[in-house]
């Protein structure tokens, strides 16, 4: 499904990926761990395109077709999802109308007739049950005011509506209580499908408890120093990264 | 790629054509002469050519403001000329007799004269440069003794009531600009809602600047009677031409006893080229009286042209429970500037004003707010609630908020709210990755943050706010 080769980004003239390679198939879900300022978030932002990092080389093939070149819109609409790990707010526009903007803006691209508001509202009721979200959500501006569980709850609630193909959690974990993080992992599990995939952005291990993965890739200065299956995730919560440092 | 922004807020002006119309132009210059022909050419009575040259000569005595928060070079006001009319306009027996060119012109800005062609439930009044060429449903509104006419021809059928109210709010000695529209005013509407009577339809006047080196003049008066109510809508373009055009025009409103009035603009004049150069010069005085008990005055306007506003559509609330209303989006875009808000002066008892301000700058573009809340001695339980909300769009452009607040009664309530936020790249990007374009998602952010505003506004004009305001910011976000 996506397919990494060599790839470099950074951003303001600083590389901070340094050679990528990562592949990825349908119905596997992909853990990249590392420590802080390892690149995790730069690799999930470049995948997703934000214009605030510069690709400074290789490629990234999604379903056949070069990822890198497309606008950020295009690649959402094919079917890439980045559950944010700071959601934006957006005062004054409700969830339900942005909800059902960026839904419709997908169908279009998939040559599918919008739906109206009414006909919106019961496919997002349903979609809410997922992440037990109530319903007073729906006309409240996007992350306006939010806590933190909220917007995190919301970014899995967009992708449950949008139903992407590759999902991209960016430390979706980050600022959660434990019944909020059982939520969130609750909603992701709902979603896999053997025809999506998931990356995993996280710094801690406890986010792979509830959604387990099938490979854990270890980042460490931009390179993927090491890959394995759950169990190394299991061995980075005991020993911490440092080992892994020294060995790169 | 930061070029999202930049570009998302420059269109094209739609509206910049100009006609090929044959008019009637005075040569330049301002004189007391001059005055006097204008008055000639519309067969005015003896005391309304006195009180123009009354107010040409306070005008004389006057200084131009400059405390405005804008900056332009000195206007020359011999340079520029004061009456433009199209020659085809005879007395016109109906709709029908408008030049032919005129209809095509006001159909290019999608604005129907043929009655069963328009909107239904609107009536409108149409004025070319200097003078109206037609007002429609006049029937219609006559049958529920609602007065819709030009300015003009209400001094010809109704001198009393022009008498009456002419300058009851904005006296001619008001201000400079007020003073010099007084003294050479074209034309404008004019509007009577009579006691007990809510005007069946919406009332709307159509403003068109053609004439080159022309300034536009024009003085509306509404006044809704005791029980009275009305709506009303204003529209403005202008051609693109690389000099400046002033328009300084005066709005006067009346509320009596139990009465309201509801007053929306959306003022799309030209704003000058992407450098700055041309554009209206739009230096307008607006006031409402809600004179009566109960009684309510509503400003509503969405100002996304000219290169210069300046204007502070205010109330004066002098009846005993009346209410006034601001409620405005203003956008600035490329080398625009605005400096407009409202006065709210409470001098009857618990008297209540809302006021809700939304600047949007984007380019280089200045957009200051400046509003002043006064509550009188005798003013017993007067409330404000002020919101004023600016929002940045890329990093050259300005926000600046002046409010002025005097209190002197012990029991008014004021509160003053301010915000300012930034469109950022990051919420484009927000929007792009859920698969929004950029420009979409701009529309989006804008509306959200006007929202409060555009509520206001009747419903086929919030739509066309909506849209007018996408188009003014098309090519901001980069």
């Amino acid at each position: 499904m996506l397919d990494i080769t060599a790839l470099r980004a950074g951003i303001a003239e600083r590389e901070i990926l340094k050679g990528i390679d990562l592949n990825i198939k349908a119905g596997e879900v992909h853990a990249v761990m590392g420590p802080n300022g390892s690149g995790k978030s730069t690799l999930a932002q470049v995948l997703a395109g934000n214009p605030a990092y510069e690709v400074l080389g290789g490629s990234a093939t999604f379903l056949g077709e070069e990822l890198l070149e497309l606008e950020p819109e295009i690649r959402a609409q094919k079917g890439v999802f980045l559950a944010f790990q700071y959601p934006v707010e957006i005062p004054g526009v409700t969830n339900a109308y942005f909800l059902r903007s960026a839904y419709n803006e997908i169908r279009k691209a998939r040559g599918e007739e919008e739906v109206d508001p009414l006909d919106f509202l019961d496919i997002i009721e349903d979609r809410m049950k997922l992440v037990e979200m109530d319903s007073s959500m729906l006309n409240r501006s996007v992350n306006a005011g939010f806590s933190g569980g909220e917007k995190k709850r919301n970014e899995i609630l967009q992708m449950a509506v949008l139903q992407p193909k590759l999902a991209i959690l960016d430390e979706t974990d980050s600022g959660l209580d434990i019944d909020a993080l059982r939520i969130v992992a609750g909603g992701v599990n709902a979603l896999r499908r053997p025809d999506n995939a998931t990356i995993v952005v996280t710094h801690y291990q406890r986010l792979l408890n509830y959604i387990v993965p099938d490979f854990v890739h270890v980042l460490a200065n931009g390179r993927i120093v090491r890959s394995g299956g759950k169990e190394l995730a299991l061995e980075l919560e005991e020993r911490g990264y440092d080992w892994l440092l020294d060995a790169a | 790629m930061s070029t999202t922004i930049e570009s998302l807020v420059n269109r094209e002006y739609q509206y910049g054509f100009v006609s090929d119309i044959e008019s009637d132009t005075v040569a330049a210059g301002l004189s007391e002469e001059v005055v006097r022909i204008i008055s000639a050419k519309k067969h005015e009575p003896e005391w309304l050519l006195d009180w123009r040259l009354k107010a040409y000569r306070r005008w004389l005595t006057m200084k131009e403001p400059h405390w405005p928060n804008v900056t332009y070079p000195p206007i020359d006001y011999q340079a520029a000329r004061y009456w433009s009319a199209p020659t085809s306009v005879k007395p016109l027996q109906s709709i029908d007799d408008v030049d032919p060119e005129l209809v095509r012109t006001y159909e290019k800005l999608g604005i129907s004269l043929n009655e069963q062609k328009f909107l239904s439930g609107v009536a409108v009044d149409a004025i070319f440069d200097s003078v109206s060429v037609g007002t429609t449903m006049k029937e219609e509104l006559a049958s529920h003794g609602v007065i819709f006419c030009s300015f003009g021809d209400a001094v010809k059928e109704h001198p009393e009531l022009v008498r009456k109210y002419l300058g009851s709010v904005v006296p001619y000695s008001d201000n400079f600009f007020a003073a010099l529209n007084s003294a050479v005013f074209s034309d404008g509407s004019f509007c009577y809602v009579p006691k007990g009577v809510k005007c069946p339809m919406e009332l709307s006047t159509y403003f068109r600047i053609n004439a080159a080196d022309t300034g536009q003049f024009e003085r509306t008066l509404i006044i809704a009677d005791e029980g009275a109510s009305v709506s009303y809508l204003e529209g403005c373009t202008a051609p693109k031409r690389s000099t400046n055009q002033l328009h300084a025009a005066v709005v006067e409103l009346v509320a009596l006893d139990n009465a309201s009035v509801k007053y929306s603009t959306v003022q799309n004049w030209y704003a000058g080229d992407e450098e700055g150069k041309g554009g209206i010069y739009n230096f307008v005085t607006k006031r409402g009286k809600a004179a009566g008990v109960n009684s309510k005055i509503s400003w509503t306007q969405v100002e996304t042209g000219s290169a210069i506003t300046w204007k502070y559509p205010g109330v004066l609330l002098v009846g005993d429970n009346s209410v006034g209303e601001f409620y405005s989006v203003a956008v600035v875009n490329n080398y625009q500037q605005a400096d407009t808000g409202t006065k709210m002066i409470h001098i009857g008892k618990n008297t209540k004003s809302t006021i809700v301000s939304k600047g949007i700058s984007a380019g280089h573009g200045n957009n200051s707010y400046r509003g002043r809340v006064k509550v009188m001695p005798r003013a017993e339980n007067a409330r404000n609630y002020t919101q004023c909300d600016s929002m940045l769009i890329g990093n050259r452009c300005g926000a600046h908020t002046f409010p002025y607040i005097e209190v002197e009664n012990r029991t008014a309530t004021v509160e003053h709210e301010a915000s300012t936020s930034k469109i950022g790249e990051d919420q484009i990007f927000y929007c792009k990755q859920r698969g929004i374009s950029a420009e979409q998602a701009v529309s989006m952010i804008v509306s959200g943050f006007c929202r409060e505003v555009f509520q206001e506004l009747p419903m086929e004009f919030a739509l066309e706010a909506q849209q007018l305001l996408g188009i003014t910011l098309e090519g901001s976000v980069g």
